[in-house]
Parts: C-alpha cells; structure tokens; sequence
C-alpha cells in the first residue's frame, strides 16, 4: 500500500515537464532583459563549443564543452553577472557566423566582441591578434609590437593562451619565430585544423 | 564563495521545485507559477547573499507564488472571504482526489509544510525559512498536518 507521504510527491515523473518550464522561463527570462550571459553547446567540426554572449557581444568561447562548461560559466558568474542562462535562440548570429567559418564561406566575423574578461596586457595583445587577417599569420614578438611591447614576446604567448573566445579572436594565427607553429589553448590539432581551413600550409 | 549560475542553480532544483508547485497549485497551473518562480528569483539573484541557503531561498520564492495562486483562484471561485485556502476543484494530481481534498482543507501553514517537505523534498529547517518560521514550528506543522490527513483520508 502506497503512503501519504509517497501520494503527496504526485503520479508520474515531473522531470520532463520541469525541463520543460524551465526552458520556456529561460526564454521569457531573457526576452525581457533578463540574462545577462547568454550560453549553449555549439558542436563544430573541432568539437563541441561552449559558447556564451551578452547584451555587448561574444565573451566566451571553450573547446570541449563537456569538460570546460562548469569551469567557463562559473567564471561568467563571478566576473560579469551570476545571471547567466542556457539560451540557444541568443546564439543564433554567432552559430550562423562559426557555420559559415567552418565551410570557408566566411573570412571575417561582424558580431560584436566583450573584451570583459581579458584587461592590460592581454587585452592589447588579444584585439591586436583579432586584426590579423585570415589566413595570414604574424609571430609572438610581431603581435607583442603591435599590442606597445617589442620585447613582450612571452607575454604576448601568456596572454594568447588565456584567450577566451578562440577562433573568433584568432590566436591560431599567430606562431613562433622561424615558422614552429607553437602552442594553442585548444590543442595543436586544432590549431593546424584551423590554419589548413584557412588555407595557411603547416 | 560565489554564487553559482543561475542555470546550474536551477537545474538543480527544478525538478523538486515544479514537483511542490505541482502538488500545491495542480498540474494545470504549475506551469505558470514554475515560471513565475523562476522569472522573480533571477531578477532578485545578483542581490543575494552566496553564503545564503540557495535551495530554501528558492523554495520561499515558489512558496509566495502558490499562496498567490491560491489567493486569487480564491477571490474568484469563492466568494468567503475568510476561507481563501479552500478552493472548489480538487487538485487531482494523480489518483487520489480524496486525499487532494483533505490536503485543501489543511490549515495554509500546514498544508505548505506537508507539501515542501514530501513535495519539495525539504529539511525542516529549510521549510522553516520557506515559511518565515522556525525549524521546530516546521516540524510541528509537518507532524500535524500528517495527522490531518490520515484522519481524513483512510486507505
């Protein structure tokens, strides 16, 4: 015989119609101004990517999104807002732009960037190596030059590997002196993926 | 310490969170007041505490919202105005509309107990904040409630 306090939890499974609202919410939430980052999982070619955006524009973007989901929205909690919700529609410009990136229909993003989470230094280093255009590529030390710091070559590779929108802001473009193609925050892999789509020979 | 996403908070507990709703204001409204719930805790969220009781924070928010729930089915469906806790249909979640019944005829602040604490899964001391009471009072509420409804509804 079944208890109250069993009777009382309701028949059947809530967890469905509980996903459900809360996604409906998300996006009530966010059409009335209310998410001040907006997320989803991308997949892409380099695998899934979680991607995050605010009223300013693109702040984050992570390569294996299954691992670096919690760490990455945890961040956007504690340094732009802890309102941050899943909200694929917020998406839909980057998704359409990394889309047309992937099958080389696309040389350039237009969405607007949030620098919010990179300052000094590697703010400098990051929009100098954001206008590097595509499929060229430009040295460590070239990069540190144009952010106001000839010899801020270590740096300037400090500051590439703290990126936190690859890709868009192309990190993958820049390489070690003598053409070693150096380190990547996603990996040489991809970093090599990228070049090649770029049509740059590694 | 900081506070967490606000999607990983609610995630966390939606499911318990629209189980209550659903048990205190029936399925057909639960929707609604889920996203009620929802909508009024991520305008308050920046301004919260981290060290707060995230989870009984939440189940404040969703308690307010069935007792508005109820007060206006109540300003519609009856018009005593001293007996805004009954309401004319059974909750009917599930097969028991019997016991619904008597869980609408509890005292509000037993009712509210019973069902944070078998709905929503709570601690006493957590329905305690919930309700604006102690964790003692929560427990009482809960035990008489409990005896209230094994009165009324006999299986």
């Amino acid at each position: 015989m079944t208890s109250i306090e069993e009777l009382l939890r309701g028949e059947g499974d809530v967890e469905d119609a509980a996903a459900r609202a809360a996604e409906r919410a998300a996006a009530l939430a966010r059409a009335e101004g209310l998410a001040d980052v907006s997320y989803a999982v991308e997949p892409s070619p380099v695998g899934d990517l979680l991607v995050a955006v605010t009223p300013r524009g693109l702040i984050r973007i992570a390569y294996n999104a299954g691992e670096t989901t919690d760490i990455a929205l945890e961040e956007l909690a504690r340094r732009v807002s802890p309102r941050v919700l899943e909200a694929p529609a917020a998406l839909d410009d980057v998704r359409r732009e990394l889309d047309e990136y992937f099958e080389g229909k696309r040389t350039g993003f237009d969405i607007p960037v949030d620098w919010r989470l990179h300052d000094g230094f590697s703010r400098r280093v990051l929009r100098a190596t954001a206008r590097i255009p595509y499929g060229k590529l430009l040295t460590y030390g070239q990069v540190a030059a144009k952010a106001g710091s000839p010899r801020g070559h270590r740096a300037a590779g400090n500051a590439l590997g703290s990126n936190r929108i690859p890709i868009v802001v192309p990190c993958h473009r820049v390489i070690r002196t003598g053409g070693q193609i150096g380190g990547y925050t996603g990996g040489m892999e991809r970093k090599e993926y990228l070049l090649e789509l770029e049509g740059v020979r590694t | 310490m900081a506070l967490p996403p606000f999607q990983v908070l609610i995630d966390e507990h939606r499911t318990d969170l629209y189980r209550f709703l659903r048990a205190s204001v029936g399925p057909h409204d639960a929707d609604d007041c889920f996203q009620e719930t929802f909508i009024s805790a991520l305008r308050a969220y920046p301004r919260l505490r981290a060290d707060s009781n995230l989870r009984g924070w939440l189940f404040t928010i969703a308690h307010r919202k069935a007792l508005d729930t109820h007060r206006a089915r109540g300003r519609h469906a009856i018009p005593v105005a001293e007996l805004p806790e009954l309401v004319a249909e059974p909750l009917l979640n599930g097969g028991e509309p019997e016991l619904w019944r008597a869980v609408e005829g509890l005292p509000l602040k037993q009712r509210a107990a019973v069902l944070l604490r078998f709905a929503g899964d709570l601690a006493y001391r957590e329905i305690g904040s919930a309700t604006g009471t102690t964790e003692e009072a929560a427990r009482r509420n809960v035990h008489e409630g409990l005896k209230k409804l094994r009165e009324v509804w006999q299986a």
